[in-house]
């Protein structure tokens, strides 16, 4: 029995050979956030308060400016990964659907962004 | 093509909650939700970034009433993707698909997340 549909058997098409690229993709940014994001919320819990000068000291240390951009990036696509298939899924119109991934992908290079030009900005800041 | 009409399959409210469906919707739920809470991380650095006044307000935000209730459903929901995520890891290796492996995982990611919340904010409130 092949898997394969009618219309690709007609059409003569082979498989695309990234079926698991996605799928690949989520796993490898999920086991980096395990322990990005642990360290980010378990030294942010540590610091003696989460006032302005404290943290904004604690972000300038090259380590943690340097490690807080790579949480933001996997971060983000990772939830890009995430959200997309769920879009995917649920929004079944044509039209509707393309604009929302599209809508999703600004949203996420724009919170993105921002988040690790801000860290930028601390780190090399006055 | 027109597909031959079928009788199709009952719809999700029929089902018994089981454990195995619950963590996977609520694996996805909370995915969304933390999505949602990269914007507020992003929102935060930006508020960092600008200065001791544009943090005020953000800390301001984050601990009001609105920000607190937020902040605690966004701690379940890291915990409950977090250890769900190991869980899924897990399963990714071809483990853990037995019965009892499979329900006992599920409802440690569950207890195991609330227990986390419970314990990281009566931490934090000490």
């Amino acid at each position: 029995m092949s898997l394969r549909s009618p219309l690709s058997r007609v059409l003569g098409l082979g498989s695309a050979k990234d079926g698991t690229a996605h799928w690949w993709a989520q796993r490898v940014s999920a086991v980096a956030l395990i322990p990005l994001t642990l360290w980010f919320l378990l030294t942010l819990l540590a610091l003696p308060d989460l006032g302005y000068a404290t943290v904004r000291t604690w972000l300038a240390l090259p380590i943690n400016g340097f490690l807080a951009v790579l949480l933001v990036a996997v971060l983000t696509y990772h939830a890009y990964l995430g959200t997309t298939v769920v879009i995917e899924d649920y929004v079944a119109a044509a039209g509707t659907r393309i604009v929302a991934l599209m809508l999703l992908r600004f949203l996420y290079v724009l919170a993105g962004g921002a988040a690790i030009f801000a860290i930028l900005r601390v780190a090399f800041g006055p | 093509m027109t597909a031959p009409s079928r009788p199709t399959s009952p719809h999700w409210q029929i089902y018994r909650w089981q454990i195995g469906s619950s963590t996977s919707i609520l694996h996805r739920v909370t995915g969304v939700a933390l999505a949602v809470g990269l914007v507020a991380l992003s929102f935060w650095f930006v508020s960092l970034a600008g200065g001791e006044q544009s943090y005020a307000v953000a800390s301001k935000l984050f601990a009001g009433p609105i920000g607190l209730v937020v902040l605690i459903g966004w701690t379940f929901a890291f915990s409950f993707h977090l250890l769900n995520g190991v869980r899924h890891l897990f399963f990714d290796s071809g483990r853990g698909f037995e019965r009892k492996a499979r329900h006992a995982g599920g409802w440690i990611a569950l207890l195991g997340a609330l227990a986390l919340t419970l314990g990281v904010w009566v931490w934090l409130w000490h």
